[in-house]
């Protein structure tokens, strides 16, 4: 059956953190505003009741908050020559679906950004010299700047009740210089104090200390004590209970659209909520230069259309692109020629991991912990260090993320353990409570051999081509992993355990989809300055279709050291805010093509 | 308009004035503000219902009864009420067609309301608010206890008759405010006094120390004493305290659950500062009686926190409640309620808190307060001897001394708690 839906100002798809700023926001301008969302309604209870939400089994092993890939997921491949096959199993990242999208299921570790890292290529290029980049790297500038995006950063912080430590404020070094030394200048300090520290990162800490770097405590979305935000939403201490990233908080500790944001836009007249609505694509008018709003298919299989005056794309990561390319939408990105920017710079993280294992009795107590909590070192992150003798670009904030480590996900044993038995059984006994365990959570580059197209073969449950990666690890960010894996290993040693044991990329490594390491992909809808480079302009405005808004971290033109929620929540704020000063008073395009 | 028309409309006006209501938008938005701080529409409206248009069924220990419709339709609401006739009902529970309406229609209350707000309230009715056609449903009563006749000798026993509010000579201006609110209008009596074998009120006005002392059990739910007990009352509470408690629904110390979730939804919410001041002046002004000190006491907080769990019910509340209310019993303020020295653990009677370890609660909606924070339903989780031990723990932990709870009286309630359900938005 087909219904047609009642005309609103603005269509919003899916309900994570970008659909539902974006809903506050454009209600607060007095919009009518419709979100679809393509998975079912959830909400603290009963989805993160305590103490059901503890539970790995059901929540990562069965996938209780991930999306269903059995109905729709994507195809993977790692050159622009092989077949791509589909990812049937969740593994290497977690696609959410549902109300609050990933942002239910998050860890909660809320970054910045550096500077210089949103005006990339021009960095390298004057600092390090053009030929400094690899050929093959198709880095880019965002087209927007730190200071513009820095309202919208320390709006952010306080809506998700964000707990840490500032460093400078409004160009003043605050508190006792214990925050991030590396850390731009920012307009307020965060609106709660830093979480405690676990055992294992005063360990981390003192250690790093020891070896001239600068640790501080990561800001944590986990907050640290009751905190009502400035919509009037109220959240909960974290207790350390270390079911953050695949659960919904039982607790309110952490930030969620579903805690931070949908209560107060609940009680807008202008918003209404639609689960189960799944966008199928977005409408154009005859001219293919205005989108008319969206159709989608509910629960029961009906068609519906829903036409408005503003789309505004809000799905996860990489499901911005997928919409546009089934909706015609700007030009697919063709790695032979380079031309073409739909799917185009398709990035991810680049994960390395040190273990330090001691003598039983150093109890380091690894169930306890908190998803956005952590000691971290910057000092090989961003543009920190000189990168023209290591010869790499990029870079990675290192980091003792204490966030509970569960039975069935795998404990860490020490190198040359036994794999299964009484050998293996002993080493878990041993190290369970006598490891600790760090990150190096590496950038990955942008590279004109990884991108996302339409799949040729596999289709969805509703018959859409699925999407395609091509994507593999490129020798850049290997040398810029192990590169900082070594300089990290001293900080190990000065531990004094009595094993280590570091699990880094090698050259020549594939992308395995099978082991978990991070949900941070980006890419595929990048912003920019120049149409032909770029889908989106620097206000998040589709070139091609200019009452459409691309939003989330599809506009990466590549990836970031740090975790992206936090810039992907800015550039939405920074994005509504040109909506309604600009595009509003005057519809069209923000920025001349 | 054609002049002779409107000669001929203003030669009626007069004539038609006497039977209709002051067509004044301002009085017309007194009124409506009347009727919330009357909170109307927790028995008028149904959940998903239009406004005013009854039919919401009410449990009486004879048998439902439901709420009538009282938008300005002429056939099956109150469209063709005179003023007089809604004056009667309001004062005197008499409907127009000549019967006494059932006591949960609190008109010994309403007896109190001015004769002013009974004009702006009786214009709110019938202006500004939408005609529903829906007939009025039969009470579930089987015969004889359905004869109404009884009701005439109960309300001729029971009731006050028509006394409108009238300030004492010299009495502060703010406090008699409260109090016309807190006796009539907000008819807190009806849950927070005690009713007679009856079921009257013991009493309707504070100059007695029953009045408003805490009610009888409603749906699982002991409505509290709101009179200054230090205990069991609102003793240690500021007049900000309360104020914000109503405004909102919840303070620093406690949250509304229970029947109160609607009212601070659709009632006292909608308040004035200066009126919620005034109810919060009035109800401080009201004495107690237990004569009895809350000290808090650390001792159960340091058995805790160093994992002592000898204490009957310790090992149930470290597993179960901690994680919200915290090992010091004072959970962490606006998000988690206190236990500690909390009224509702306090109470002799121990219904409430057995019900919301069984049942869990959600938190009300309001406009200043949108979070619905929810208290899951543990009644999977702990048998009858587990909740009796941890609430004899809450109960007896951190300075509270109120009677242990048997693992019978949690059985009882087990029957009839119903756990707080799911997505749901409002309270």
């Amino acid at each position: 059956m087909n219904i047609t839906e009642k005309h609103v100002d603005a269509v919003i798809v899916g309900s994570g953190w970008t659909g539902m700023i974006m809903a506050k926001e454009l209600t607060e301008a007095g919009l009518k505003v419709v979100i679809l969302e393509r998975g079912p309604a959830r909400d603290t209870y009963p989805d993160g009741a305590y103490p059901k939400t503890m539970d790995e089994l059901a929540f990562i092993q069965r996938s209780r908050l991930f999306q269903d890939m059995s109905k729709d997921t994507v195809t993977i491949r790692h050159g622009v020559d092989d077949v791509a096959v589909p990812y049937r199993q969740i593994g290497a990242f977690k696609p959410g679906t549902g109300l609050g999208g990933a942002g239910l299921h998050w860890s909660g570790q809320h970054w910045r950004v550096f500077p210089e890292e949103l005006q990339l290529r021009s960095h390298y290029e004057q600092k390090y010299g053009k030929s400094f980049i690899p050929p093959d790297m198709t880095i880019a500038d965002w087209g927007v700047s730190y200071d513009e995006l820095e309202p919208h950063f320390t709006f952010a912080e306080q809506v998700f009740g964000t707990a840490g430590h500032a460093y400078r404020v409004n160009n003043q070094i605050v508190g006792n210089g214990d925050g991030n030394i590396f850390e731009a200048n920012r307009s307020a300090p965060y609106p709660m104090p830093a979480q405690k520290n676990p055992y294992s990162a005063e360990i981390f800490w003192k250690a790093c200390a020891e070896n001239g770097l600068h640790p501080f405590s990561q800001p944590s979305a986990n907050t640290s004590g009751p905190y009502t935000n400035p919509y009037g939403c109220q959240m909960g201490p974290c207790t350390f209970c270390g079911f953050c990233s695949g659960y919904a908080c039982f607790n309110y500790s952490k930030a969620s659209p579903n805690v931070n944001i949908l209560p107060a836009l609940r009680l807008s007249p202008n918003f209404e909520l639609r689960t189960d609505a799944n966008v199928q694509k977005i409408n154009l008018d005859s001219t293919g230069k205005r989108a008319t709003g969206v159709t989608y298919v509910d629960s029961q299989g009906n068609t519906h259309i829903q036409p408005g005056d503003l789309v505004i794309a809000g799905t996860f990561a990489y499901n911005n692109a997928h919409l546009l390319l089934v909706s015609g939408i700007g030009q697919p990105y063709d790695p032979k020629t380079g031309q073409g920017v739909v799917g185009k710079n398709l990035v991810y993280q680049t994960m390395a991991t040190i273990q330090a294992f001691f003598e039983p009795g150093k109890f380091t107590n690894p169930f306890i912990g908190a998803g956005g909590n952590s000691v971290t070192v910057d000092d090989y992150n961003g543009d920190n260090f000189d990168h023209g003798p290591a010869g790499f670009v990029g870079g990675a904030p290192v980091w003792c993320n204490q966030a509970g480590t569960k039975p069935i996900s795998g404990i860490p044993v020490p190198e040359g353990s036994p794999k299964w038995g009484s050998g293996w059984k002993k080493a878990v006994t041993d190290s369970y409570v006598n490891t600790v365990s760090f990150d190096i959570h590496g950038t990955n580059m942008a590279y004109r051999q990884c991108y996302l197209s339409l799949d040729p073969t596999y289709t969805d449950s509703h018959g859409q081509p699925l999407l395609r990666f091509t994507f593999d690890w490129q020798n850049n960010d290997i040398k810029m992993s192990r590169w900082i894996a070594g300089k990290m290993i001293p900080v190990a040693q000065s531990m004094n355990p009595k094993s280590i044991k570091v699990l880094a990329k090698n050259f020549g490594d594939h992308f395995d989809t099978r082991p978990y390491q991070t949900t941070h992909l980006a890419g595929g809808t990048m912003m920019g300055t120049d149409p032909k480079q770029s889908v989106v302009n620097r206000y998040l405005q589709s070139w091609d279709v200019s009452n459409l808004f691309v939003v989330g971290s599809g506009v990466f033109p590549q990836g970031l050291g740090y975790n992206p929620t936090g810039t992907v929540v800015a550039l939405a704020y920074w994005s509504a805010k040109a909506i309604r000063n600009q595009y509003l008073k005057n519809p069209g395009a923000l920025v001349s093509a | 308009m054609n002049k002779s028309l409107l000669l001929i409309i203003l030669a009626i006006a007069p004539i038609r004035a006497f039977a209709q209501p002051d067509p004044n938008p301002a009085l017309v938005q007194q009124g409506k503000y009347l009727a919330q701080a009357g909170d109307c529409t927790a028995c008028h409206t149904t959940i998903g219902g239009q406004p005013f248009a009854g039919g919401l069924a009410i449990a009486s220990p004879i048998g439902a009864i439901y709420s009538s419709n009282i938008t300005p339709d002429q056939t099956t609401g109150i469209g063709s009420w005179s003023y007089d006739d809604f004056a009667r009902l309001m004062r005197r529970g008499i409907t127009k067609q000549g019967y006494t309406v059932y006591p949960a229609m609190p008109f010994p209350s309403y007896s109190r309301i001015t004769d002013a707000d009974m004009h702006a309230l009786y214009a709110y009715f019938m202006l500004g608010v939408a005609p529903v056609n829906l007939a009025n449903k039969k009470p579930d009563i089987t015969w004889p206890l359905s004869i109404r006749w009884p009701m005439h000798v109960w309300r001729w026993f029971f009731a006050p008759g028509a006394h409108p509010f009238q300030a004492a000579a010299g009495q502060d201006a703010q406090r008699a405010r409260g109090e016309y609110l807190v006796e009539g209008l907000g008819h807190c009596g009806a849950c927070h006094t005690p009713r007679d074998i009856t079921l009257q009120e013991e009493s309707l006005t504070g100059a007695n120390p029953s009045f408003l002392s805490g009610g009888g059990a409603i749906d699982g739910w002991i409505p509290v004493d709101l009179r200054s007990d230090d205990t069991t009352g609102l003793g240690r509470w500021s007049e900000q305290d309360i104020v914000t408690f109503l405004k909102t629904g919840s303070n620093d110390k406690t949250a509304a659950f229970g029947g109160m979730g609607p009212v601070t939804h659709d009632s006292t919410q909608y308040l004035s500062d200066a009126d919620l001041a005034a109810i919060a002046a009035y109800l401080k002004s009201l004495p107690g009686a237990d004569g009895a000190h809350f000290v808090y006491d650390n001792s159960e907080t340091t058995a805790l926190n160093s994992g002592d769990e000898s204490k009957q019910g310790a090992a149930v509340y470290l597993a179960t409640c901690d994680v919200c209310h915290n090992a010091n019993g004072e959970g962490y303020r606006q998000a988690f309620p206190a236990l500690a020295g909390n009224p509702v653990v306090l109470a002799d009677d121990p219904t409430s808190v057995i019900n919301i370890i069984l049942a869990g609660a959600r938190r009300p909606i309001t406009q200043t307060s949108p979070s619905a924070l929810v208290m899951p339903t543990l009644a999977w989780k702990l048998n009858d001897q587990q909740v009796a031990d941890v609430a004899t723990f809450i109960r007896t932990s951190w300075g509270n001394n109120a009677p242990p709870v048997t693992p019978d009286q949690v059985a009882s309630l087990r029957k009839t708690a119903k756990p707080v359900p799911d997505h749901e938005l409002s309270p």
